[in-house]
């Protein structure tokens, strides 16, 4: 912020101090397959919002309520149990003091990411101290495109092509974009996310970030979801061969290698790190920095590859200072043309250790969070890894991604 | 238990609750919970009750959540609501006792298997839990409840019943009986007052008090610890003893208070209560049993299933009113007068329709202290907590006097309570017609006058209403709406929509002498004052009605009413039906001599004549014995309410009842009135045939 010619040099015009971003934790509802058949098909968006956020506040008994400064809920379709400003709307139910402000955010499959870099820049700024950021979709009840209206100058004036509104399509575009990537390699990550996910699952790592939600059932009485539904453990890329290619015959898309349609809400607790130690809060991750980027939409799955340049050119880093990732898996193919850009094998390690959004789901504006704060966990697990990243596709031609710092991260004896 | 189909067909219109037993893997529970949702398909507008058909469904899910041998079972309710109790419109169709005795039988057999279940049970009630429903939840070895409930009772012994599945052996036993005695007959009897969530389970009714949004995966977190042993439920010890005497003879002393005797499932509560002392399920559901199935076909009982119908539906859908689309929109009130009971109204229509209401009086000084009268009672009710500061700030500045009648011109409603005088009432309405519109509703407060005669001189006399209030206005649920000769259907339309939104229950009424309510206390005032009169000593009068458990005796009720009010009701009966009101001497001497009550108590709380209104009764040398005077009282209503038919006063019988019930606190047992008089003969001995037909209020014909 410059200073005005005419006014007297003084601390005023100094640089602002920008503070250091902590995220504290963040946790999930189970995941659901999408429809009247779903684990959630008769409950309310807003209500899985406010499990979440009463989880990270029972987890948390060191953090008084009324210290957060704001509650970042994203969806993507705003309207009915996702509507009335739903970070508002959530933070009341959910019994937070009404002296907490919240809003609504949306950047399609990016949405919770885009809740917590906003977050991030007020916590950076000075404006805010502890905040939630997380995201919701309930893709049963609001299904991808309802209530668009797409301007006809989209076709007219040929701004996109019409396959650039049809996620799967793009994801055939990728394909096209680079002949390499084919459905056995597709395939063949697809069945190895399943294969990380189930041995996670089993584990107990899946199920410790998960708050239990009650689900009701006019039919079959209430029950309790505490498992994701969407997996299919077992897989094997025999049997995704012969699946259905619905987005262009005899194609390379199939529901087998991407991620479903899904219902799920995230959240997290995000703090400036003085703070989160004044309240003797935990530090799972240090913000390092972020960027979105746009790229043509009818390769929306490119998305992450300039995110992640521009990511790391701000952060002065490399692609090889990143110890771990979490890339978001709306398709198999966009994960690998992320993967074969950077130079990363396929099967590598350090991606997507629990497996991904091919095993356990991406509803759309949640999913963010759920890479974040499984990084965290890797964190833990790796004090030898001093750098990881979070980047995902968005619909619409962009991508986002989020740099953060390992804080158990041991520099005397590490070798990396 | 019998066969499915017998038991099932005794309800044959039951709304079946459904139960469905869904096995969860839980974090943390080794083996499955079981978790039953009892569900009857409605909204919460509907709530879940349990017939033949509802236990026959819980049965099986019991069945199914046994089998699968999990580490827990529990029940809840769909949102909003657990479950209410039984099936009462089926228990209404019950002819034989032995079919009564099914229906208590089979809610024991049901409802203890969650008690003698060797794997731990938990009820999570997560909605209302009244009755039946309550009982359900005491029968598991714990409970949760969420915050949000608001309606937690026993509401039987209201009815003229008892808890009979299990609640009076299971309350006290958890809670001791003193408390059980609050819930059980204090509570249920004192205008079935309800626990909310926070109160029942600061009494033990509830192990555990859970936030309501999200109560109940918290409830299964908490079932699971103490499944493993991590929690462990502290229940107080139950004091046997002088506590539990103590609790028996307050409740004795409540059941007479309240019912005088009248209501024997009542009575029968008391000795249910005694019982569980044993804390032995066995002897006590077998008493429980037989005594349901006993107190399900006493006529006592159905007409005190009859009155709460009433009372739930009739009160809220009037006979006779017009359709809802003609009724104005009322925007601002005014009211003429400022004495009390002026400002009552003002405060009731200020609270409940916050429009502004505008009061006037024949001097300033009478306005100002009216004004301020209302504005000290909406204080009173912010210091009390009822109002919030800016809810007194917007009610007060609503309330206005003014001695010009100007400021009544945009008045939609005006309602009058002024002097009890056909000419003071006129001249109101004629000063105010001078300035409110010809649509604006004139009503009066009038308690005997005609309305068709006030309305007479007005230029727009159709606009004109009766809409007649019971004291204390607050309190009484009842509003005579009275239709003039000339009342179009748009001004009863409009009072009628006013009624209900001022929560009243309204009840449409012909233009005749004392409406309702006043008509019938008056007659049989008049019977037990004649009988006094002829030589009756005062308390063997005043004693006559006494197995009726009436709210309060005769005379005391004249003390209530003011024998000033009292006597100039008697006038106008007098003067409009000389034959069957009269006038008494005596009653008038009393009145002038500034007299208001007979009985006087001394400091020992017994009951005397006062000496000077012995001294001033003239009294004849015929009296009657208690029984000539109930039967000459009783004879005396049967053929006042039969001739009130007749005259088309109200639509039914059921209005008459509903009138006594809401107007005069005319207990449940008797069914208003004509369900008693029925029962008693005299609608036969009297009329020559019965007010309403065998099984409306009564047992049904086998």
């Amino acid at each position: 912020m410059a200073a005005p010619a005419s006014a007297p040099a003084d601390s005023r015009s100094a640089a602002r101090a920008v503070r250091d971003v902590v995220f504290v934790d963040g946790v999930r509802t189970p995941f659901g397959k999408a429809g009247k058949k779903g684990l959630y098909a008769e409950t309310r968006a807003d209500d899985m919002v406010v499990k979440v956020i009463r989880e990270l506040i029972r987890r948390h008994p060191e953090l008084p309520p009324e210290r957060i400064d704001e509650v970042a809920i994203a969806a993507t379709t705003q309207i009915g149990d996702q509507g009335l400003t739903i970070g508002r709307s959530a933070s009341l139910l959910a019994g937070l003091p009404q002296s907490v402000p919240g809003f609504a955010i949306d950047r399609m499959c990016a949405g919770a990411m885009t809740a917590v870099t906003s977050v991030a820049g007020g916590i950076g700024f000075g404006a805010y101290d502890v905040a939630i950021a997380g995201g919701v979709e309930h893709m049963g009840n609001h299904p991808m495109g309802e209530g668009v209206d797409p301007n006809p100058r989209y076709v007219a004036d040929g701004i996109v092509d019409p396959s650039a509104l049809v996620m799967g399509s793009t994801a055939e575009n990728v394909h096209d974009r680079y002949p390499s990537l084919g459905k056995d390699r597709t395939d063949a990550y697809a069945a190895l996310s399943q294969q990380r996910y189930e041995q996670a699952a089993r584990a107990g790592k899946i199920a410790a970030d998960l708050v239990p939600v009650s689900t009701r059932s006019g039919e079959q009485g209430w029950g309790l979801a505490t498992a994701d539904e969407p997996p299919r453990p077992g897989t094997t890329t025999e049997d995704l061969a012969g699946l259905k290619t619905p987005f262009r015959p005899h194609g390379r898309v199939t529901p087998g290698n991407a991620a479903g349609l899904n219902d799920g809400a995230t959240g997290c607790l995000l703090a400036d790190a003085e703070t989160a130690a004044e309240l003797g809060l935990p530090v799972g991750m240090r913000l390092v920095g972020y960027a979105f980027a746009g790229v043509e939409p009818e390769v929306m799955g490119v998305g992450p590859v300039p995110a992640t340049e521009k990511a790391l050119k701000r952060a002065g880093l490399s692609i090889d200072d990143i110890g771990l990732f979490e890339i978001n898996e709306a398709f198999a193919v966009q994960v690998l043309a992320f993967l074969e850009h950077f130079g990363i094998a396929d099967d590598d390690e350090r991606v997507n250790p629990w497996g991904g959004a091919i095993a356990c789901g991406h509803p759309l504006a949640s999913s963010g969070v759920r890479l974040m704060t499984q990084l965290s966990r890797h964190f833990a697990e790796h004090p030898e890894v001093r750098y990881g990243l979070t980047t995902m596709c968005i619909g619409f031609g962009m991508g986002g991604t989020v740099i953060w710092e390992n804080p158990n991260f041991d520099t005397a004896g590490s070798g990396k | 238990m019998s066969t499915q189909t017998d038991f099932a067909a005794l309800f044959p219109d039951e709304v079946v609750t459904q139960a469905r037993t869904r096995l969860l893997d839980v974090p943390g529970l080794s083996g499955k919970l079981a978790l039953i949702t009892i569900d009857n398909g409605h909204d919460h507008t509907r709530p879940s009750t349990f017939g033949p058909g509802g236990l026959t469904s819980l049965n099986a899910a019991l069945d199914e959540a046994f089998a699968a041998e999990p580490a827990a079972i529990a029940v809840t309710g769909k949102p909003f609501v657990f479950a209410v109790g039984a099936d009462l419109s089926g228990i209404g169709q019950i002819a034989e006792r032995e079919h009564a005795h099914q229906v208590a039988q089979t809610g024991h057999d049901v409802f203890r298997r969650l008690t003698e279940s060797t794997i731990p049970t938990f009820a999570f009630v997560n909605g209302a839990a009244l009755g039946g429903g309550l009982e359900l939840a005491l029968s598991c070895h714990y409970r949760t409840v969420s915050e949000g409930v608001g309606a937690v009772a026993f509401p039987e012994c209201f009815l003229g019943l008892f808890p009979g599945w299990g609640g009076t052996q299971l309350l006290p036993n958890l809670i001791g009986a003193d408390a059980a005695v609050s819930v059980i007959i204090e509570n249920a009897l004192n205008q079935n007052k309800m626990l909310n969530a926070k109160k029942a389970a600061q009494l033990g009714i509830f192990d555990e008090l859970l936030e309501s949004a999200d109560f109940l995966e918290e409830s299964v977190r908490w079932a699971v610890r103490v499944v493993n042993g991590e929690h462990t439920v502290q229940r107080p010890e139950i004091d046997r003893g002088q506590a539990w005497d103590d609790a028996i003879e307050r409740a004795k002393g409540i059941v007479q208070a309240k019912t005088q005797g009248a209501s024997p499932a009542v009575t029968k509560t008391v000795e249910l209560l005694e019982l569980a002392r044993g804390n032995d399920l066995d002897a006590g559901y077998a008493a429980e049993t037989e005594a349901l199935a006993d107190a399900l076909m006493t006529d006592e009982l159905r007409s005190g299933l009859y009155s709460f119908d009433l009372t739930q539906k009739r009160a809220k859908k009037p006979a006779g009113a017009p359709d809802k689309s003609l009724a104005r929109e009322v925007n601002k009130v005014g009211v003429v007068g400022a004495g009390l009971m002026a400002g009552q109204l003002a405060l009731l229509f200020v609270r409940r329709l916050k429009v502004p209401v505008v009061i006037t009086d024949v001097d300033q000084e009478r306005i100002d202290k009216g004004v301020a009268y209302i504005h000290g009672e909406i204080d009173k009710l912010q210091g009390k907590g009822r109002l919030t500061a800016d809810a007194a700030n917007r009610l007060k500045a609503l309330v206005t006097g003014s001695l010009d009648k100007g400021a009544f011109a945009d008045a939609d409603f005006v309602i009058e309570a002024v002097f009890e005088e056909m000419s003071v009432k006129q001249k109101v309405f004629d000063e105010l017609e001078q300035h409110v519109s010809p649509e604006a509703i004139l009503a009066t407060n009038t308690s005997s006058l005609s309305i068709t005669e006030m309305a007479s001189k007005l230029q727009h006399p159709e606009r004109v209403v009766g809409f007649h209030f019971f004291n204390p206005v607050a309190v009484l649920p009842l509003l005579e709406v009275v239709r003039g000769a000339r009342t179009d259907d748009p001004a009863l339309a409009t009072a009628f929509s006013v009624g209900k939104q001022l929560k009243k229950s309204c009840v449409l009424v012909k233009d005749a002498p004392a409406f309702v309510v006043n008509r019938l206390l008056t007659r049989f005032m008049g019977e037990i004052i004649a009988a006094v009169d002829e030589g009756t000593p005062f308390d063997v009068a005043d004693k006559a009605l006494a197995p009726l458990g009436l709210p309060m005796s005769p005379l005391v009720l004249l003390q209530l009413v003011g024998p000033a009010v009292a006597q100039h009701v008697n006038e106008t009966m007098h003067a409009a039906y000389p034959d069957r009101f009269g006038i008494s001497e005596n009653l008038d001497r009393f009145v002038k001599a500034g007299k208001t009550a007979v009985w006087q108590f001394d400091e020992a709380g017994n009951q005397t004549v006062d000496p000077e209104v012995a001294e001033l009764w003239q009294q004849g040398d015929n009296p009657s014995t208690t029984e000539q005077v109930r039967e000459r009282a009783l004879k005396a209503l049967a053929e006042e309410a039969r001739l009130m038919l007749d005259e088309g006063v109200v639509a039914e019988a059921q209005d008459l009842d509903l009138c006594m019930i809401l107007g005069a606190g005319w207990p449940f047992w008797l069914g208003g009135i004509t369900p008693y008089l029925d029962r008693a003969g005299y609608a036969e001995q009297v009329n020559g045939k019965r007010f309403l037909e065998p099984g409306v209020a009564s047992v049904p014909p086998a």
